[in-house]
């Protein structure tokens, strides 16, 4: 491989890895501040990439809008209908414990599929949307146009990361956790534990959108291919749990290094003879699957697991002790 | 009217009661699992795709017909249950149930992946042609699929309401499902219930994976296009409750058919590209309703 398109494809890889860390940092708020297993992100994602791709789209006949409208405007409107039905579902399943949202919200992201499979008026059905547009796309042309599509992604990732971090150490964040670990104590100190759950469920089903929305300029079109579960809700879930659920950094690391095997087993699938060749991708879900059960079983806590901020008493105690 | 009638029953009605006993057959070891080792088994679906797989082996290497082959899938899907059971969930029974239903996930991605290498991703069929369907009183034209999986399904229910009301093994697994701690202070082999409920669960998932295939074709995600229904169908009976999960299956699955016949208008009720979602909006319904289900079901 020659040096121009090694870097490029290190260009595409951290761009979708950029994608991936947003959606396994919102992934974070719901499963590792909040405890809520949400099994629906394809759902989410596909919202956020659909309504960002019909409002900034050129008008078609075959589907709803192409209101030209600038991109932020998109990505801001993808968080907020992705969060609203967010708040929708979580209004509807968020008091069921961790197995029955797991089937919940599986069951709401398929209806979500189905619904854009089969409305033909609104998303132009499996045909789906096409020149949709990206960010400064009048400055650039070409290959640059990736690197500052990059810088964009990379921009959002740092923003979104901020948030989380910020979330985290806020008595908002410190209640969540409370909520987590101890819903009955929480409850018993008088937080209102599913008004808690459902900020969080809110705050995560939106970012998630904002991801959703990033992938579809990414790829200027945008089909119901695009929101397949098993590479959206799957994988990462799969890069939250090696990276370190309840770690913000850990998400990210998480995302990065999955996705590095995710696309190295590429590669490599690649030099094979060509009847194996086609069966790769099979053996990169095999691998994928495996790493998962490998985690749960060795290393829970992920590369960088969870790090509380120490709590004042600590020391207080230590010297009435001492 | 009467053929109208008439098309009810054989376009919807009969096809409703064979698409059911396929949801009831995966359903009750669903529900079973979920009973007694309390967590839902994301990878119930694929374990009813290697059911079919393997029958469909056996089919290749002895030319008989499919439900005679059926053994051999059902071995094979009850091997890899208790295989993933020993390796990948006991390792976690003492933890928080949610790390279990991850690794479930993880299960099916693996299950999947290992029939799409070794079988391939291409469309598979049990017995190809078209069969002719079976004309009763002149009126009533069934095929023979959907005659041999309600048999299959009245066979089922009876064999399991002996089992779990006659034998030993049976009792043992409804009282560790209604109350583990006591069942374990009474001294119950609680290994011995866990091993049977797999291999109870994965035998009747084995044989749903190949109704389901002898209905339309085989393919790697011919369960886990099922898990959801079948996860209506496990609520909706009452979690624990095997019973309750074949009655659950069976409505949910004439649900889903009878959903898009034209009720009230020339028009189907329900846009049949939206049948299977009439499945999950009941489940949605159920959780947030009436979690315990028809027949009271635990909850977790």
């Amino acid at each position: 491989m020659d040096p121009v398109g090694l870097f490029f494809y290190l260009v595409a890889f951290l761009i979708f890895g950029g994608i991936y860390a947003i959606l396994c940092l919102a992934l974070n708020v719901q499963w590792g501040y909040g405890g809520l297993f949400n099994a629906g992100i394809a759902g989410f994602f596909a919202v956020g990439a659909y309504t960002s791709a019909l409002l900034t789209a050129a008008p078609a006949q075959t589907h709803l809008g192409g209101y030209e409208l600038p991109v932020p405007v998109g990505i801001l409107a993808a968080a907020v209908t992705a969060g609203l039905t967010g708040w929708a579902v979580a209004k509807i399943c968020i008091r069921l414990k961790s197995d029955y949202l797991a089937m919940a919200s599986i069951g709401i992201a398929e209806i979500l599929r189905m619904v854009i499979v089969n409305e033909d008026w609104l998303t132009n059905g499996s045909l789906g949307i096409t020149n949709i547009p990206r960010p400064f796309d009048g400055f650039v042309q070409g290959r640059a146009a990736d690197i500052l599509f990059l810088l964009v992604v990379w921009a959002v990732v740092i923003i979104v990361y901020l948030i989380c971090n910020r979330l985290y150490d806020s008595p908002w964040g410190r209640t969540l956790r409370a909520v987590r670990d101890n819903e009955d104590a929480a409850r018993a100190v008088g937080k209102d534990v599913d008004a808690f759950r459902l900020q969080t469920f809110v705050i995560g089903a939106a970012l998630m959108g904002v991801a959703g929305a990033l992938s579809a300029h990414y790829f200027r079109f945008l089909s119901p291919e695009a929101t397949e579960p098993l590479l959206i809700t799957f994988l990462v879930w799969v890069m939250l749990m090696a990276g370190g659920s309840g770690n913000n950094k850990g998400a990210i690391v998480g995302a990065l290094s999955v996705w590095a095997i995710w696309s190295m087993t590429e590669i490599f699938a690649n030099r094979l003879p060509a009847e194996f060749a086609t069966r790769s991708s099979y053996i990169r879900m095999l691998l994928i699957g495996l790493l998962l059960q490998f985690v749960l079983q060795r290393y829970r806590s992920g590369l960088l697991p969870e790090r509380s901020p120490g709590n004042a008493f600590d020391k207080d105690t230590d010297k009435t002790n001492g | 009217m009467e053929s109208l009638m008439m098309e009810f029953i054989n376009f919807y009605l009969i096809p409703g009661l064979a698409l059911g006993s396929v949801y009831a057959l995966g359903a009750i070891g669903i529900s079973m699992i979920f009973g007694i080792l309390r967590f839902a088994h994301f990878a119930h679906g694929d374990v009813m795709t290697l059911g079919a797989y393997g029958t469909l082996t056996a089919v290749w290497m002895s030319g008989l017909h499919p439900l005679l082959a059926l053994p051999a899938g059902i071995a094979f899907a009850i091997l890899a249950a208790l295989a993933v059971d020993k390796v990948f969930y006991k390792p976690l029974r003492d933890l928080p149930t949610i790390y279990t239903v991850i690794a479930s996930f993880g299960v099916a991605l693996i299950f999947r992946s290992l029939v799409q290498l070794i079988w391939g991703t291409q469309n598979e069929v049990f017995i190809r042609g078209v069969q002719k369907p079976i004309v009763l009183f002149d009126l009533i034209r069934v095929s023979v699929l959907h005659l041999e999986s309600i048999a299959v399904i009245v066979l089922a229910a009876i064999a399991l309401h002996y089992f779990l009301t006659r034998t030993r093994t049976g009792r043992s697994m409804r009282a560790v499902s209604d109350n583990p701690e006591l069942a374990r202070v009474a001294g119950l082999d609680t290994e011995k219930v866990v091993r049977s409920t797999w291999i109870i669960g994965a035998s009747l998932a084995a044989i749903a994976g190949v109704l389901s295939g002898l209905d339309t074709n085989i393919h790697p995600n011919l369960g886990w296009n099922l898990i959801l229904p079948m996860f209506a169908a496990a609520i909706l009976g009452g979690i624990g409750k095997p019973m309750g999960a074949l009655l659950g299956g069976m409505v949910i699955g004439l649900i889903e058919e009878l959903s898009s016949y034209t009720w009230f208008t020339d028009e189907p009720l329900i846009n049949p590209g939206y049948k299977t979602a009439t499945a999950f909006l009941i489940m949605v319904i159920l959780l947030i309703f009436r979690p315990q289900g028809l027949l009271k079901g635990r909850l977790f």
